[in-house]
């Protein structure tokens, strides 16, 4: 997957080294507003000023946990919502403040995938309705007609052409998620942004989806960016990946240098709390880092680096200074201070008291001297 | 109920209604749900024992009958709709006590105090017009008779005990006020606030990031050692049956294919639905593959399950055996390895060679 996936491809447009999707400075704040009035009385900052850039034919991959931004993050490169700051350019034109008029014809070229496969599907329509709407909205009249192109587009994301009149409570999840894909893919878009595409499939299911999703990028020739919170599946589409944290972009690299050398220390502990299915690697876990607590909340997110609450590295200057997402490697991107294997930025700064305890070093192998566990209170 | 005939018996369960061979002993139970489509055959014989201090996972995909299995051992199954609804048939025995034919007010007294359950989504799981503390009284005084003061220092205790914060001031909070993760570590101590000897935990992570997953699944982990309790781990996620269990159960269209211990399903697995799921898993542990290997098709209907072998119809093996068994006649359990039993036709030796010949090394 790391290989360009279609040589065609590359030679189709003119400029190649431009990135398809450049994004500077975005931010997206939602208003709280309280009282008679309606006076804001504070923002939610779920995005708070991250800078990337989607290659064409890439897959991005976008990491976090809940409530880091992620999936606001989706919605507005796809300008599904307005940024409140920053800029949004796809193919060199600026689509940061288009209304909705100028956001039609970008409709056809950035399409999106949606988590959950019962909501996004109109249960009164039928599938042929629900899949030739792209057609129907933009005035698109395929060749041969609307109707064979829907049927040719069922029989490519692999259900039935005969699943044309049918409705959507007669699929199951993973029928369904196709006829998603079969509709974003419809006007052959350009990029395609998937907001938790599997999360919501069972194991079995999940791998079909993510095979499917290969090949037509394989076919098709399509730019990803993939919004998902399991690392594992993450790993597996991504040629390089984002990490995100409290509305901050922390971590940006591609993904071998990023699953073995993590240099932000909340990428380090969010891989390692991967649960592994091998049974025998529970003993090897004593370099597991259980962080503790919760993430703050986005509406007074700490001062400095947002992760010092939690970083077990942080440091005095963690508390005030926020740092910069810098290349501290060749295309490795990362916010931090005190990064893992990489040179330290701000080298004999004193630790924070909160560093100490903000995580425990698990391992559930027989530990040297193991904690006595305290006798269970009010024991009947 | 009805009493369904008993057929299929699988081949470890002595016949007859001999004496529990385990702290909890479920045999060949069977949870039917009559519906205007047919009769949903949620649970179609299912065998299995669990000792107090050990782990059982149960992993199966949506619609395979773990829910189901939890809430008949629970006995919540004829609580709503007065047993009209549902057709249960099999023996729970849960410490020398049979369930499935039990009184209800029986059940009840030991629901919450012997038997406790953890829900996947907490937030539906706890009322959202009463404190956490009131809820845990609550749970704490229906079993025991005890003053309001002592069951709320009992409660505190609790909360402490898994990790609440200021546990003594959080008390008051309602449940929308916790966090997701918070709000689980709430509900578990609701459930052992009356130390009960077995614990049901379904989905208990699912909804929950991957960092406070971690924390939670530790959080059971050191909660057993402490109270030695049985705990059955319900769960889609082979990543967690490996992390916390002992034995693992594979359920597929109602019905156990497999289980043993947790390293022969790993290691050993000699069901090709376990293969598949291995399979199907992108791993962060390993080398990065090119493909995944899923399981083609979708799950069994379970008001038509298919003949035979219910798995039959997804399996790329399924015209290894001679003839036509995998489409006629429905595989028994039988024992593979020690304490390993798998529910297929193939031959062990041709299922052995299969795995390591060609599963093995594509994973």
């Amino acid at each position: 997957m790391t290989e360009p996936r279609n040589p065609a491809r590359e030679a189709s447009h003119d400029d190649d080294a431009a990135p398809l999707l450049k994004v500077e400075g975005l931010v997206k704040h939602f208003p709280i507003k309280k009282g008679l009035l309606q006076r804001q009385v504070g923002a939610v900052k779920a995005v708070d000023g991250i800078d990337f850039e989607v290659r064409r034919g890439e897959t991005l991959g976008v990491v976090g946990e809940s409530g880091c931004g992620k999936s606001t993050m989706g919605r507005l490169i796809t300008r599904l919502l307005e940024p409140s700051g920053g800029r949004v350019e796809f193919d060199g034109a600026d689509i940061t403040h288009l209304k909705t008029a100028g956001l039609r014809p970008l409709r056809r070229d950035i399409q999106m995938i949606f988590q959950d496969p019962y909501g996004s599907l109109n249960p009164r329509h039928t599938i042929g309705a629900i899949v030739s709407a792209p057609f129907r909205l933009q005035g698109v009249e395929p060749e041969g007609g609307v109707k064979k192109e829907v049927q040719g587009l069922l029989e490519r994301v692999g259900l039935s052409p005969e699943h044309y009149n049918r409705y959507p409570h007669e699929f199951s999840g993973g029928q369904r998620q196709r006829i998603g894909i079969a509709r974003a893919l419809a006007l052959k878009p350009r990029l395609v942004v998937a907001d938790e595409p599997v999360s919501a499939l069972d194991v079995s299911i999940q791998a079909q989806v993510v095979n499917l999703l290969d090949d037509l990028q394989d076919d098709l020739g399509l730019t990803y960016v993939i919004i998902a919170h399991d690392l594992s599946v993450i790993r597996h589409v991504s040629d390089r990946i984002a990490v995100m944290y409290l509305g901050k972009m922390v971590e940006l690299a591609d993904r071998t240098s990023l699953y073995q050398a993590p240099m932000h220390p909340y990428t380090k502990a969010l891989m390692s709390a991967v649960p592994v299915p091998d049974p025998r690697r529970r003993g090897a876990k004593s370099e597991r880092i259980l962080l503790r607590g919760d993430v703050p909340s986005p509406i007074a997110p700490p001062s400095g680096c947002r992760f010092h609450t939690r970083c077990w590295k942080a440091t005095q200057v963690c508390a005030t200074k926020e740092p910069p997402l810098l290349e501290l490697a060749p295309g490795r991107r990362v916010a931090c201070h005190h990064p893992e294997n990489a040179a330290d930025q701000v080298p004999g700064d004193a630790p924070l008291a909160s560093a100490r305890d903000a995580v425990a070093l698990v391992g559930t192998a027989p530990p040297a001297a193991p904690v006595p566990p305290q006798a269970p209170a009010g024991e009947q | 109920m009805t009493n369904l005939s008993k057929t299929g018996t699988a081949l470890e369960t002595p016949p007859g209604d001999g004496a529990p061979r385990a702290f909890l002993d479920v045999r060949d139970l069977k949870v039917h749900f009559p519906t205007d489509d047919g009769l949903v055959k949620s649970v179609d014989g299912l065998s299995f024992q669990l000792e107090k201090g050990r782990t059982l996972g149960v992993v199966g995909e949506s619609g395979s009958g773990k829910s189901v299995t939890s809430l008949a051992v629970m006995g919540l199954h004829r609580l709503g709709a007065r047993g009209k609804n549902v057709r249960m048939s099999g023996e729970i025995w849960l410490d020398g006590k049979e369930l499935v034919g039990a009184d209800p007010d029986e059940v009840r007294r030991l629901r919450g105090r012997e038997m406790a359950m953890i829900f996947q989504d907490p937030l539906s799981a706890m009322h959202p017009y009463y404190t956490v503390g009131h809820q845990i009284v609550e749970a704490y005084r229906v079993h025991h008779k005890v003053t309001r003061k002592a069951a709320r220092t009992r409660a505190v205790e609790l909360l402490d005990r898994v990790g609440i914060p200021e546990p003594a001031k959080r008390f008051d909070s309602y449940p929308h006020e916790f966090s997701g993760g918070m709000r689980q570590r709430a509900m578990i101590a609701m459930a052992l606030v009356n130390n009960p000897e077995l614990l049901i935990a379904d989905e208990p992570t699912t909804a929950l990031d991957v960092t406070v997953q971690a924390q939670i699944l530790d959080l059971i982990r050191d909660l057993q050692k402490e109270f030695g309790s049985a705990v059955v781990i319900i769960t889609h996620d082979l990543g967690v049956v490996a992390e916390i269990a002992d034995e693992i159960l594979v359920m597929y269209g109602g019905r156990c294919v497999e289980r043993g211990p947790v390293d022969s399903i790993f290691y050993e697995p000699q069901h090709p639905y376990t293969w598949g799921l291995l399979g199907s898993m992108p791993r962060i542990d390993r080398e990065q593959t090119d493909r995944l290997i899923p399981v083609k098709g979708q799950p069994p209907s379970l008001i038509n399950v298919p003949s035979g072998c219910a798995f039959n119809p997804r399996c790329p093996y399924a015209d290894v055996p001679a003839g036509d068994l995998t489409r006629t006649e429905r595989p028994e359990l039988r024992e593979v390895g020690s304490g390993h039993f798998s529910a297929c036709h193939m031959a062990p030796d041709e299922r052995t060679r299969i795995w390591t010949e060609e599963i093995a090394p594509k994973l």
